[in-house]
């Protein structure tokens, strides 16, 4: 591999790291705030299915996939606020399927082209490395969406009331916090970093379909874990870190492991460490 | 001497996991005093304090708040009333900062907290010294302290306090009960559940006996403190 490749290949990985970093965000928010790992995240920017032009599609997927991610929470997971967390994770799973299923529905399970966005896709070149925007892009809206957002959780009254849901439900309701006010909020940034997440990814590949969600939401969730779900700067780690690694194993020729890489990586984590890097070391309620 | 009466409770019935944990009370707590609710674990005192707060719905019954009805009253809105709890446990945000923890206990207010803030600083000065320690970091006392401070910043009218002196020393706990009081000399009502009657006793203008879901006792402090019963049941002393 000659050096000019060598960066070439880690400028692809760090981008698409990058668009993992933000959807595995949503992962590790909602398991923070609800002790749930929200596997229809995956599937909630099913909108970008709808073939629009660009300037409809960007917003619209934005919007789109908040609204449904809310609307999953308030229909699927709020009446089940009390029940075992066995049952939650069940009703996380039927909603995947739902939305994957209700997009075929919609859109047929045919391949579709991604909005075409002109000027993501336009080709620059920096000394030997040649790209397209998007993937200069993608790192840097990614460092400058988390920083926004670790200054939002750590530093402004709706973040600490997040840290404080976070950890006590009921003494942060005696605190005057409205419950539900703060999870939809959870919600609704984990969503929204997702959508721009999967505007990001998609931009870079030819087609979607109803079902391309789920693998990149599974890669998330264990980028999630990797960096130790609930920590946000772990999932931004989690996500470049398996970003970066795939692209390179798939530079080397190894392309048919590289998403079996991923779930040994998952497997490891497991086994030696399942706290992650950055995680809580009691992820019980106090 | 006819009081105003800041809170009334008028045939409260709660069930609580499958169980009718109360039967039927009635409680008033007079404007500025400080009423105990005094009765051995089980006895239903936790969730009469925590139904009054809106985290359980009662079943049957009416709670009046200052001539207004807060039955069935979201937390947040009887927190804006001036109503609030200190948790049993003490329950502090143990990974926010002590001063998070006291500017999320004024969580509703939009005026600023900085008076308050030096306030509850005055009232506690160890918690001045703490103010960048995370809460986890203090010891049970400075916790309870803390939770006290922060049940403050909402400028409440009403401070109900849940078993306070529960797992600290004698000596914190003589310590808290000042507070108790100075805090009630600023101007503030206080609902005391307490295991440990004899203090709380002392402390009380008036008490309530809880056995079992119903009230089965009230008087002055010093009544039940002398009263035959209480002292057989509560105190520790046997009956002459």
């Amino acid at each position: 591999m000659t050096l000019s490749t060598f960066f070439q290949h880690a400028l692809t990985g760090i981008s698409l790291g990058g668009a993992y970093a933000l959807i595995a965000i949503g992962y590790t928010m909602v398991y923070g705030i609800l002790r749930l790992i929200n596997f229809a995240h995956g599937d909630i920017f099913i909108f970008s299915m709808a073939s629009l032009p660009w300037q409809i599609a960007i917003p619209l997927v934005c919007i789109l996939t908040v609204a449904l991610g809310v609307l999953v929470e308030k229909s699927a997971y709020k009446p089940l606020r009390s029940a075992p967390r066995m049952s939650i994770m069940i009703s996380a799973i039927g909603v995947s399927y739902l939305l994957q299923n209700l997009a075929t529905y919609l859109f047929t399970a045919l391949p579709r082209a991604y909005p075409e966005i002109p000027f993501l896709k336009k080709i620059f070149q920096i000394g030997p490395v040649s790209a397209s925007l998007v993937t200069f892009i993608t790192p840097i809206l990614t460092l400058l969406l988390v920083i926004a957002l670790l200054f939002l959780i750590n530093h402004t009254k709706f973040g600490m009331a997040i840290r404080a849901v976070s950890k006590d439900f009921e003494t942060a309701q005696l605190m005057g916090i409205r419950l539900n006010n703060t999870i939809s909020l959870t919600f609704v940034i984990g969503s929204f970093l997702a959508a721009i997440g999967s505007i990001l990814y998609f931009t870079d590949r030819m087609s979607v379909t109803p079902f391309s969600g789920t693998l990149p939401g599974l890669k998330c969730f264990v980028a999630a874990v990797l960096g130790g779900i609930g920590s946000i700067p772990g999932a931004v780690v989690g996500g470049f870190v398996i970003g970066i690694c795939e692209t390179y194993l798939v530079a080397m020729g190894y392309s048919t492991f590289s998403d079996a890489f991923t779930f040994i990586l998952l497997i490891i984590i497991l086994l030696f460490r399942p706290t992650g890097l950055f995680g809580e070391k009691n992820i019980d309620k106090v | 001497m006819e009081k105003n009466n800041i809170l009334t409770i008028e045939d409260l019935y709660v069930s609580y996991g499958g169980i009718q944990a109360v039967k039927g009370i009635n409680l008033t707590v007079p404007e500025g005093e400080i009423v105990t609710l005094i009765g051995a674990n089980g006895a239903g005192k936790s969730t009469i304090l925590r139904t009054i707060a809106g985290l359980v719905k009662s079943e049957k019954g009416k709670i009046t708040y200052r001539n207004e009805e807060i039955t069935g009253k979201a937390t947040n809105e009887i927190v804006d009333l001036g109503i609030t709890l200190v948790p049993e446990g003490r329950r502090v945000f143990p990974d926010l900062t002590v001063l998070e923890n006291l500017k999320i206990g004024g969580y509703r207010r939009k005026d600023d907290l900085s008076k308050d803030i030096e306030w509850i600083y005055e009232l506690f000065p160890i918690l001045k010294e703490r103010s960048w320690q995370l809460a986890g970091t203090l010891s049970g006392g400075e916790q309870q302290m803390l939770a006290v401070g922060r049940a403050l910043m909402s400028r409440p009218k009403l401070i109900m306090m849940d078993e306070p002196s529960l797992g600290l020393a004698p000596l914190i706990v003589h310590g808290i009960m000042d507070i108790i009081k100075t805090i009630n000399k600023q101007g503030v009502t206080i609902l005391l559940v307490e295991q440990n009657a004899n203090l709380a006793l002392k402390i009380a203008h008036t008490g309530y006996v809880c056995e079992t879901g119903t009230i089965t006792l009230h008087g002055s402090g010093k009544e039940l403190l002398e009263n035959e019963s209480v002292k057989a049941a509560y105190l520790g002393k046997a009956r002459k």
